[in-house]
């Protein structure tokens, strides 16, 4: 029988690597939108996790719509991704420093 | 589902009513937004006038609810209160304001567009979502509905390589932020049970927690803490802030300055203040932190700045430190100080990014300090007005920046933090320094270049009243605390 505690180890480990992956990665953006989404998707496993063992559907109803933002933001996302590609010629990270002081 | 089932929720439509604000500005907003694709090139100001007016029409419904009875609908996930509806008129009253500046911005630099509209009206509305928000999930949706309309307003200027880095940066530093709060929200979810506010705050209080339950709660709060500290700029969270006030089009810098700085201090006062109240003693220590170190850092920094959107940033994350300042006393006088803070501090902040725009023409941005030297020979008028908002903001009396900074270090020495009163203080004379700068390059250079002023008269005449409001209401600073302390 897997245990809650066990669900929220998994998240926690996915977060930290969502978390870390953020800050480590220096070469491409898509990978930082990928890192955002592994964040998104411990929340929800968390939420899914504490609704089953507490028996209250608030939880899941909850993750339908952390889903569906986190769509809307990636469409977003990548919109401007396309638009920096435009502007700089290139998607890395280094690309955009240009404002700092 | 069965029908017995369904009954659990009880639907009254009468409580549709207590969202009306919020109703009409969602069917403007469709309305708009469909005119404006069938609008010929030439008529494309009706789009900035139906703007105004929905603005307006949202502003008074909300205005018509101010006194209603506490009411939370929609199975107990929307509130309408006093809190609420003042803070809505405010962002009404703030981005129609916005907007009147905006347009002389979008006009010179060829970037008025309808779109530009229809995403303002719906961060808007993102933002009366958090304002009225009494379960976790309205309050993340509304959040996210503003937060999503704000990165593509910024992105709204795509030829501009700097504009489309600054809302990369806005994008990806809010999508971690929202994963943190939301790690945060699902913590607290965990251990108390329920979404709503109501469940959290009964959950908190129960004074028979046991100390492995509030270690979850105290957790998940830090998450949350983290969460609105980035959404409001404080440090150590505050870097996209001055990254993105200066690549981002001064209209959007301006309108992302002010109104959703209420709207996340709204969404402090429902998850800490009415949620979390039992565990003050732990989030206010994480606010002296991140208070202290953002009227440090934002004093500090501002002094080298030369581009005066960049200065405001820091200004910006300063005046973030006070209002935080003012949660860390945990009375209700110092929580009121801190909404009173927020509102003076939008009132200012529109008028100096609005003096910004009105040097603005083709080509030539004005966001550099050196922009201003000698306004005060070709405009004295201008000049005038922006001595008082930098005064202002400075906090020199019997400007109401002063009584804003004046009630907040009140409460903090009432609550008995006079140390730190004392480092507060310090950092806000240092900070005058570069306001005063400003003064300094208007009154006492000389001009590089003539400098003329084409903002169309509504502009000039709107600005000037705001500045000047900033005089009138500093006359009478008690009424309106009166009023800020009433909210809460």
């Amino acid at each position: 029988m897997v245990s809650l505690s066990d669900y929220l180890i998994l998240s926690s480990v996915i977060f930290c690597i969502g978390l870390v992956g953020i800050f480590v990665n220096r070469t491409n953006i898509i990978t930082l939108l990928m890192c955002v989404e592994l964040i998104l998707a411990a929340v929800n496993t968390n939420f899914i996790a504490f609704s089953h063992f507490l028996g209250n559907e608030a939880g899941q109803i909850f993750v339908f719509f952390i889903l569906t933002v986190a769509a809307a933001e990636v469409a977003i996302g990548l919109a401007i991704l396309t638009l920096l590609f435009r502007t700089r010629g290139s998607i890395n990270v280094d690309v955009t420093s240009s404002l700092k002081g | 589902m069965s029908v017995e089932s369904l009954n659990l929720f009880p639907f009254d439509s009468s409580s549709l009513l207590v969202a009306l604000p919020e109703i009409f500005l969602l069917s403007a907003i469709v309305v708009v937004l469909l005119l404006d694709l069938f609008l010929v090139k030439n008529f494309k100001q009706v789009t900035y006038y139906l703007t105004q007016v929905s603005l307006l029409i949202t502003g008074l419904l909300a205005f018509d609810l101010i006194g209603h009875a506490e009411t939370i609908i929609f199975s107990n996930s929307f509130i309408l209160d006093d809190m609420a509806s003042v803070f809505k008129v405010f962002m009404m009253g703030a981005t129609m304001v916005a907007m009147v500046y905006s347009r002389h911005y979008l006009v010179q630099h060829s970037l008025f567009r309808g779109e530009f509209f229809v995403l303002v009206m719906l961060s808007v509305l993102g933002m009366m979502v958090m304002v009225s928000g009494y379960s976790l999930l309205t309050l993340y949706l509304g959040l996210e509905i503003m937060s999503l309309s704000l990165y593509t307003l910024i992105a709204i200027a795509r030829q501009r390589a700097v504009a489309v880095e600054a809302a990369l940066k806005y994008f990806v530093l809010g999508a971690i932020s929202s994963g943190l709060l939301l790690y945060g929200m699902s913590m607290i979810y965990g251990i108390s049970g329920g979404l709503n506010i109501s469940d959290i705050a009964a959950f908190a209080s129960n004074s028979d927690l046991s100390s492995r339950e509030a270690l979850i709660i105290n957790f998940g709060l830090v998450f949350l803490v983290i969460g609105i500290a980035f959404k409001l700029g404080a440090v150590p969270f505050h870097n996209w802030v001055p990254d993105v006030y200066q690549g981002s089009p001064t209209a959007v810098t301006m309108f992302l300055s002010t109104v959703p700085k209420i709207a996340a201090v709204a969404m402090l006062v429902r998850i800490l203040v009415d949620g979390l109240s039992a565990m003050q003693p732990y989030w206010s220590d994480l606010f002296m932190v991140l208070a202290l170190l953002s009227i440090a850092l934002g004093s500090v920094v501002a002094l080298m700045q030369t581009n005066i959107k960049r200065m405001l940033a820091y200004s910006t994350i300063s005046h973030i430190g006070f209002i935080m300042l003012g949660f860390t006393t945990g009375v209700v006088t110092g929580y009121g100080a801190s909404v009173f803070y927020i509102l003076v501090y939008v009132l200012m902040s529109l008028a100096a990014f609005g003096m910004i725009i009105l040097l603005n023409k083709k080509g030539f941005e004005a966001d550099l300090i050196s922009d201003y030297k000698g306004l005060s020979k070709s405009s004295p008028w201008f000049a005038l007005m922006m001595l008082v908002v930098m005064l202002s903001m400075a906090g020199v009396p019997p400007f109401i920046g002063f009584y804003s900074k004046f009630f907040i270090l009140q409460q903090v020495v009432s609550a008995g933090f006079v140390t730190i009163a004392i480092i507060a203080v310090v950092f806000a004379v240092i900070s005058a320094y570069y306001y005063l700068q400003i003064i300094k390059s208007m009154y006492f250079d000389e001009a590089d270049k003539e400098a003329t002023i084409f903002a169309p008269m509504d502009m000039q005449l709107v600005l000037s009243i705001n500045a000047v409001l900033i005089l009138v209401v500093g006359l009478f600073p008690d009424f309106w605390m009166k009023l800020a302390l009433s909210l809460l």
